[in-house]
């Protein structure tokens, strides 16, 4: 497909399009007449669903970390690992692909996508360094990759129902997983929340509606 | 405005309209700004998607049921099935809603959308008009697709797998496989799906 000179978004064109199936409609219209999907311009409450999923997603990563993911019963002992604790037996039982896999999943990509999800909010409002397309292309890392910080819940629940071999050994899920799992959902939903759109609408925003504002970039698309 | 809104497109991520100009079978349309995919028609692909949507079923039904990882020590074996998996948070009281959402995400949705798909697709595939609701069927299922995370669950099994190497002797049971399988026909099905040409024939 060429495009024809300049870039106009529907908003521009006082269109509003569906994110659902690309279907474009006049302004105005609620929902969209060929998959029923609810439209808007813009989601004007976008970014208070951004901050309210990431806080709660926060707030669950915490204990996530301070509770035990795991409970192991030998013969000898009993022993309660953290995630991060986990990561470190293994590194000491010479495993280091895979604790540095458990602490890419479960320490390095949900922190990751805090910030990132954090610094796209906050780009919104207040201008970022970044150009648009690069925080499009953040944002589309973060979609992706988000959903593989589940994995570690996965390994509790095989482990948990794969290792029951009586008194010789036993694992049980800690408390952790179900704070995990809730973190990685509510941080899914906060990365969904966000209108991408918003992104570009910076660029195009100086040169339609505050012209007198910010009359440097008279042209608004940036390539 | 001359155009009729029909024969535009906006790109769900950056909201650039562009006038559709159908690209050929197997070459794609790019939104210029944000490089979005927007069409990407191929040829025959209902069929095949509708072929790999079964397969997918049958493939999860099976996987579900058979043990898909085995494990010994000392003489003592277990052997654990997906639904056991699941089923592991069920022991206390509020990680029963983890064995839930594991389960859901494992396989309920993508039953779910491998039967989303063929409900949609079906009618259109052999010349059909759709059936009733085909329209939010496809919403549904394309609102799910992040939340099947079968693929996330094989990568976890070779975590756990390493993971009692060194407790245990190890070993896959057949719906491992199955679920190898899985992952793969269910990321190939997703890239072969041109939503756009779906949508557009959906709405004859």
């Amino acid at each position: 497909m060429e495009i024809a000179g300049k870039v106009k978004s529907a908003r521009e064109m006082g269109l509003v399009a569906c994110r659902r199936c690309t279907r474009v409609w006049p302004g105005g219209t609620p929902t969209c007449g060929r998959c029923g999907h609810r439209m808007q311009s813009r989601d004007t409450t976008s970014l208070q669903k951004v901050w309210a999923w990431w806080i709660v997603g926060m707030m669950c990563y915490i204990p996530a970390n301070l509770y035990p993911m795991l409970v192991t019963r030998t013969l000898v002992s009993t022993q309660d690992n953290t995630i991060v604790g986990g990561a470190v037996e293994l590194a000491q039982h010479g495993n280091y692909g895979i604790a540095l896999v458990i602490i890419a999943a479960s320490v390095l990509i949900p922190i990751g996508k805090f910030i990132a999800v954090a610094s796209l909010a906050l780009g919104v409002r207040q201008g970022s360094r970044l150009s648009s397309a690069r925080r499009q292309q953040l944002f589309e890392v973060v979609e992706y990759i988000g959903r593989w910080s589940m994995i570690d819940v996965f390994v509790v629940a095989i482990l948990s129902s794969l290792v029951q071999l009586g008194a010789l050994a036993s694992i049980a899920p800690g408390v952790a997983s179900l704070f995990f799992a809730l973190s990685v959902i509510f941080t899914m939903l906060s990365a969904q929340s966000f209108d991408s759109r918003l992104i570009w609408d910076a660029d195009s925003d100086d040169a339609t509606t505050q012209p007198s504002v910010n009359p440097s970039n008279p042209n608004g698309v940036t390539a | 405005m001359s155009t009729r809104l029909e024969e535009l497109i906006a790109c769900p991520h950056c909201d650039a309209v562009y006038h559709v100009s159908e690209p050929k079978m197997g070459e794609r349309a790019v939104c210029g700004r944000c490089h979005t995919v927007l069409i990407a028609p191929r040829r025959r692909a209902g069929k095949q998607i509708i072929a790999m949507a079964l397969a997918v079923l049958i493939l999860i039904v099976a996987a579900t049921v058979f043990p898909f990882l085995s494990i010994k020590a000392a003489g003592v074996a277990n052997r654990s099935s997906v639904l056991d998996a699941a089923l592991a948070f069920s022991s206390s009281g509020l990680l029963i809603l983890l064995t839930l959402a594991v389960a859901a995400l494992i396989v309920f949705i993508p039953i779910a959308r491998a039967l989303l798909v063929i409900y949609v697709l079906g009618p259109v595939v052999w010349d059909r008009p759709a059936f009733p609701g085909a329209l939010r069927a496809f919403r549904i299922s394309e609102a799910l697709r992040p939340w099947s995370m079968a693929e996330i669950f094989v990568l976890g099994c070779a975590v756990a797998l390493i993971k009692v190497a060194d407790l245990a002797d190890v070993s896959f049971g057949p719906a491992f496989w199955m679920f190898g399988a899985l992952v793969v026909l269910m990321m190939v099905q997703d890239n072969f799906m041109c939503r756009y040409s779906v949508w557009k024939s959906l709405e004859k």
